[in-house]
């Protein structure tokens, strides 16, 4: 049935928005793979661009380190306050260390870190390779013989696999430590216990399922935005277009790829 | 040395090229005009392979660039030199960083040896005491003369010209077209133009192609041209808002 008769007819304008959503997502997810694998296929051939990396490392690790410490530092202090006030209840303050360890280290510390980066980084790499695109610079390279993915994608994704875990290890630690300033300092809990028991059911697999995801997280966002900039089009309306995108998307594609990351790491 | 084989390519329902067909021999300035939206940047994007037709063919010197893997597509490419309408220089990079991108992508050439290349090509387009500034610092004809300069650093055999004088000033325009002529002089490259400007067509073309609707309904000298029969193309280079073409 043609779109025109379906949009007249209002039984199917609902499942025909709806397949029009699923197939946009389709080739989004589909493009997005193509430039996965073209990526991959680049990506270990040389010439290696190791300055281009660690450029990259500092503007996609470095430079979003101050808001990922101030937002994993009042997430850990949040946790501590809301799990006392609920354990309480059952004579259970005790865990609230374990609690903030645990949560840290397993889920808030890389979720966080990945959805800071997808707003801080990913609408940086993607305005930044828009910009480039519409102003016809991504065709200059391609002229000049220079493969616009190797030169400008895989440094980004290379450094967001690298730098993600980075910054989630800092995250951890300070999120922690933010728990640990609310539990002994404000809620007068003993500090040997807390932290005692914080690291009693602290195990090293907690820490490195996190790193792993956080690592994953990092490719797909810089992934994402680099394809969103890549295909930006419109002048200056396209480029914040492609911000905007690759915000939602990378932030999406955090919290969904988190789901089935934890599923498969907890087996 | 260039030929182009019944391209046609749309963007949507926008069909923008119709069966585009046209040859340019190795040495001549050949310069395709054409209204706004005619497709005359589409065109030139077929030729260097950074658009891909839904039929025909580019093939230079016979071979066809749809038919290319990566790898080819990539030697072929360094054969070129284009300089875009926006000059398109890298904001990142300074002026000989820009000029000298390819030279450091491709050769063993040392930063210094580089640099030396850089100073010498901006020379040529009559820039001097520019190789440490950034894009930004830069007017509009001088950027697209660091453009020019960076077209030209490899040592192409073909440069294109994307709207080499749009948006600028009628002087840095002649200087512009003088430079097109002096490079095709000097190097002894196949050039394609691509304008609406007729002043410049004149200057720089061996022979032109005009370019409507999607296809190529004009070639000749610039002589044939001014002569043309065809009400569309005395319409277009007389600059009249009066015929065949309507203002969309």
């Amino acid at each position: 049935m043609s779109d025109a008769s379906a949009q007249g007819n209002p039984l199917l304008a609902v499942p025909g928005a709806v397949g029009r959503v699923v197939l946009e997502l389709l080739t989004e997810v589909g493009c997005i793979s193509r430039y996965l694998f073209q990526s991959l296929r680049e990506g270990v051939r040389p010439p290696y661009r190791p300055r281009d990396i660690f450029r990259q490392m500092e503007v996609l690790g470095v430079n979003s380190m101050p808001v990922v410490l101030i937002t994993a530092v009042f997430t850990g202090m949040v946790l501590a306050l809301q799990s006392y006030t609920g354990f309480k209840r059952f004579n259970a303050e005790s865990l609230v260390g374990t609690v903030v360890a645990l949560s840290m280290t397993r889920e808030l510390g890389p979720v966080l870190t990945g959805l800071i980066t997808s707003g801080r980084a990913g609408a940086s790499i993607a305005a930044e390779l828009g910009t480039m695109r519409v102003t016809e610079q991504i065709d200059a390279l391609t002229t000049m013989g220079v493969s616009a993915v190797k030169y400008l994608m895989v440094p980004r994704i290379i450094a967001g696999i690298i730098m993600l875990p980075v910054l989630t290890i800092f995250a951890d630690v300070v999120g922690i430590a933010g728990g640990y300033f609310v539990g002994v300092e404000i809620l007068d809990a003993n500090p040997t216990v807390y932290i005692k028991r914080t690291f009693d059911y602290l195990e090293t697999q907690d820490i490195i399922s996190g790193l792993i995801k956080a690592s994953v997280f990092g490719g797909l966002i810089a992934l994402i935005s680099s394809y969103k900039g890549f295909t930006a089009d419109g002048g200056a309306e396209g480029v914040g277009r492609a911000t905007t995108g690759a915000v939602v998307l990378s932030s999406m594609a955090v919290l969904i790829s988190n789901y089935f990351l934890t599923s498969i790491i907890t087996g | 040395m260039i030929a182009i084989e019944g391209l046609h390519k749309g963007f949507g329902a926008k069909q923008v090229l119709r069966g585009v067909d046209l040859n340019i021999e190795r040495g001549e300035t050949m310069v395709i005009i054409g209204g706004s939206g005619s497709g005359k940047s589409v065109l030139i994007k077929h030729i260097i392979g950074l658009l891909f037709p839904e039929r025909g063919k580019v093939l230079i010197d016979g071979a066809d660039l749809c038919a290319m893997n990566d790898a080819e597509l990539t030697a072929v490419r360094r054969r070129f030199g284009m300089l875009f309408q926006s000059a398109a220089l890298f904001d990142s990079m300074n002026v000989w960083q820009n000029v000298g991108f390819a030279l450091m992508q491709h050769t063993a050439l040392s930063r210094d040896e580089v640099m030396g290349i850089a100073e010498e090509r901006l020379k040529w387009v009559g820039l001097t005491d520019v190789l440490h500034l950034m894009p930004s610092e830069l007017s509009g004809g001088m950027r697209k003369r660091v453009g020019l300069a960076r077209a030209i650093a490899m040592d192409p055999e073909i440069v294109l010209y994307d709207e080499p004088t749009t948006g600028l000033d009628p002087i840095m325009a002649d200087v512009i077209n003088r430079l097109i002529r002096s490079v095709q002089e000097r190097l002894g490259v196949t050039s394609v133009v691509i304008t609406h400007d007729m002043v410049s067509a004149y200057h720089v073309a061996d022979r032109m192609a005009m370019l409507y609707k999607g296809e190529i309904i004009e070639v000749g000298t610039p002589d044939e041209i001014r002569g043309s029969a065809n009400a569309i193309v005395r319409q277009f280079i007389t600059g009249s808002s009066e015929g065949p073409i309507t203002a969309q």
